[in-house]
């Protein structure tokens, strides 16, 4: 196996999937952008913040909003501002170079390091901001017609680009992504996230708190699901309030931290009397 | 065998292209997933497939063409002698151009279909895939259904059960809906034009103006460009769309959450409109249609959601109305003309399954309006079909 391109492992504090980690290194080594769907919470946006870590690369990041167009990455042209010094006589108006701005995907053209480039969001912007960049990613260069320049980059950025599924993406785009759908962890790789962030949690309150978890996720008509940030914070307080594992299997203290809709409230209230294990629900604290 | 496995992602009507293909090669002579099936699996996943709503169908595809094959544990050899073989790399021949035509495409789609149809009625959670085997038109040999197990003889066993136990399912498009798919759909009914505040620099204009000002700075504001759509949604509260009703609230639920219409109207009718339509489910505060049609003009897009399904009458009789204590001067086939003449775009939204369309009235109803199933499919052609500039 070629060793030519940077092998992505995982980080001490993200556990990867080996199926994920086997597509970011195809994304790497064939120099394509990384496109990842997944529920919310389950580390997209982390993702690139740890697969620069573990390569030892800088980040950009560039956080995709429902106005951002295509060409606010590239880079923009400050046009008041040189009217302004025009008007005023404050700056060396001929030089035109002084407003242009490059955007985040153009400078990580520029680098003379590769850098992650993370491309946030991108269905949050308008339908056609994705083709717009097209020809950008796949040839890694675009041309400034105020100065006559082309950049190219020198190192190809590894681009991760993620998207929360609002609107779809177009079919062109698509084909020049590596895709992968980030799964919600099972009870396994759940164990060892949990670990990683609190590593003396106690076994058999780990357990207990597994078992609820995965109980509330098969609950079908939450309208938010708990996910994997929902739960940390939930054993943030299992621990802070000093919980006994027994009390976590027979109530749930602290639903609030898992629960954050009016709406899901009432869900879990008629789920948990199915059970037959409607105790106090842990959510005074909170409604 | 590789071959085989693209052509039948095809014939799933996954959207697999050749530029995929070729990258999927690229990856393999790179050295990856070599070592095994799973890493393949979730390489030519990673490449091949754009979206989880097609993990179902992947999962089928390599379920079906790698289950017969009894790969070694590592399928390097397999795949560096594949690759060897300049015809895999999907320059297409002439050769196989012609044997792609005698596989004779749409006899064996539509065969996958039915069997996938019968699937899914049976719920058996999966496990075992359309491959009863040596009945398939797809399979190679003749083995008896019964005796097909997953996980198989061979290595291939481990990827094959991942595949095997399909659990993107529920991600399919053309199954089930929920309000934030619909909401994706949603999202395509938009017409752009020039509106709100003055808040984006026209710059040709500024320049203009200040070079008239002499060089001093006119800075010239235009209005952004915003969506004007306006949604007419009228939905059958009847009877029979009960076991719908959870369907179609959350259509409704996802078009009420759609902050770009400019505008949205919804109404009830119980099995069909008459002179009357109502604000609520139960049919209790009632808003006459006509004023309906004067208050509302002609470029609301108009989406109506029903199994249009009905007693004949009901449909072309002057009194023919179900309920006992209402009366209709007008049949609501009329009723339905007066709105698809005065609406420009409407659609017909239809919760059951298209090959049920044979009663008389669903026919009659469909040939008012453009007629489409209440799946995400459905519900994208209609929306094209509904942003149609007449």
């Amino acid at each position: 196996m070629s060793k030519s391109f940077d092998r992505f492992n995982g980080t001490e504090k993200y556990i990867v999937s080996p199926a994920l980690r086997d597509v970011v290194n195809v994304a790497i080594s064939l120099g394509r952008p990384l496109l990842v769907k997944g529920e919310p919470g389950t580390g997209k946006t982390l993702l690139a913040h740890n697969i620069a870590r573990a390569l030892g690369k800088d980040l950009l990041i560039w956080n995709v909003k429902s106005t951002t167009k295509a060409k606010d990455g590239l880079y923009v042209y400050d046009t008041v501002q040189r009217l302004n010094d025009s008007r005023f006589g404050t700056g060396d108006v001929s030089d035109i170079k002084r407003y242009i701005h490059l955007g985040q995907l153009g400078r990580s053209f520029t680098t003379a390091e590769r850098v992650v480039l993370l491309i946030d969001e991108v269905d949050k912007a308008d339908l056609e901001f994705p083709n717009d960049l097209l020809n950008e990613l796949d040839e890694m260069s675009f041309y400034i017609p105020e100065t006559d320049e082309t950049i190219e980059a020198a190192q190809r950025p590894i681009v991760v680009i993620t998207s929360n599924s609002e609107k779809e993406l177009p079919d062109a785009f698509l084909r020049r992504c590596v895709f992968h759908y980030i799964e919600f962890p099972d009870a396994d790789l759940m164990k060892d996230i949990v670990h990683v962030h609190f590593p003396n949690l106690e076994k058999k309150l780990l357990k207990e708190v597994l078992n609820r978890f995965y109980w509330l996720r098969q609950i079908d008509n939450f309208r938010k699901k708990p996910s994997t940030s929902e739960l940390l914070d939930w054993i943030q307080a299992l621990i802070a309030g000093g919980i006994e594992p027994e009390k976590v299997a027979k109530e749930l203290p602290f639903a609030g931290a898992l629960i954050k809709k009016e709406q899901d409230v009432e869900v879990l209230q008629a789920a948990l009397e199915r059970s037959g294990k409607s105790g106090p629900l842990g959510l005074r604290s909170r409604f | 065998m590789f071959m085989d496995f693209f052509y039948t992602l095809r014939q799933l009507k996954v959207p697999v292209s050749v530029t995929e293909w070729m990258t999927l090669m690229e990856a393999l002579s790179k050295g990856h997933a070599q070592s095994s099936l799973t890493s393949f699996y979730h390489l030519a996943r990673a490449v091949l497939i754009k979206s989880e709503t097609f993990y179902d169908q992947y999962d089928q595809a390599f379920a079906h063409v790698f289950r017969q094959a009894a790969l070694p544990p590592d399928i390097r050899q397999e795949i560096l002698d594949w690759l060897a073989d300049p015809l895999n790399r999907l320059e297409l021949s002439d050769e196989e151009l012609e044997k792609l035509q005698r596989w004779d495409l749409d006899k064996l789609r539509e065969e996958l279909d039915k069997r996938l149809k019968e699937q899914d009625e049976r719920h058996d959670g999966g496990g075992r895939w359309i491959g009863t085997g040596g009945t398939s038109p797809f399979g190679h040999s003749g083995a008896h259904p019964a005796g097909i197990r997953i996980g198989g003889e061979g290595g291939g066993g481990r990827a094959i059960q991942i595949a095997a136990a399909r659990r993107f399912r529920n991600y399919r498009t053309d199954v089930a809906l929920d309000v934030r798919q619909i909401k994706v759909a949603l999202k395509k009914l938009r017409q752009f034009a020039k509106e709100g505040p003055e808040d984006e620099l026209d710059i040709d204009l500024t320049i203009d103006k200040t070079c008239r000002e002499a060089g001093e700075i006119e800075l010239v504001f235009t209005r952004a460009r915003k969506n004007t759509v306006k949604v007419l949604l009228l939905m059958d509260s009847g009877g029979s769309m009960t076991p719908y009703s959870r369907l179609v609230s959350r259509l409704f639920s996802a078009a009420h959450q759609m902050t770009h219409f400019r505008d949205l109207k919804a109404f009830y009718f119980h099995n069909c409109v008459y002179q009357d339509l109502y604000k609520d489910i139960y049919n209790n505060e009632a808003e006459p249609t006509p004023s309906v049609l004067k208050n509302l003009d002609g470029d609301y897009k108009v989406i109506l959601v029903g199994d249009a399904y009905m007693a004949p009458s009901e449909l072309m009789s002057v009194g023919g109305a179900i309920d006992y204590y209402y009366h209709n001067e007008t049949p609501g086939h009329e009723w339905l003309s007066r709105i698809a003449d005065h609406f420009r775009n409407c659609v017909w939204l239809n919760p059951l399954p298209q090959m049920a369309w044979v009663h008389p009235t669903i026919k009659a109803i469909g040939h008012v309006f453009p007629m489409y199933p209440l799946t995400l499919d459905g519900l994208e052609e209609a929306v094209r079909k509904l942003i149609v500039k007449h």
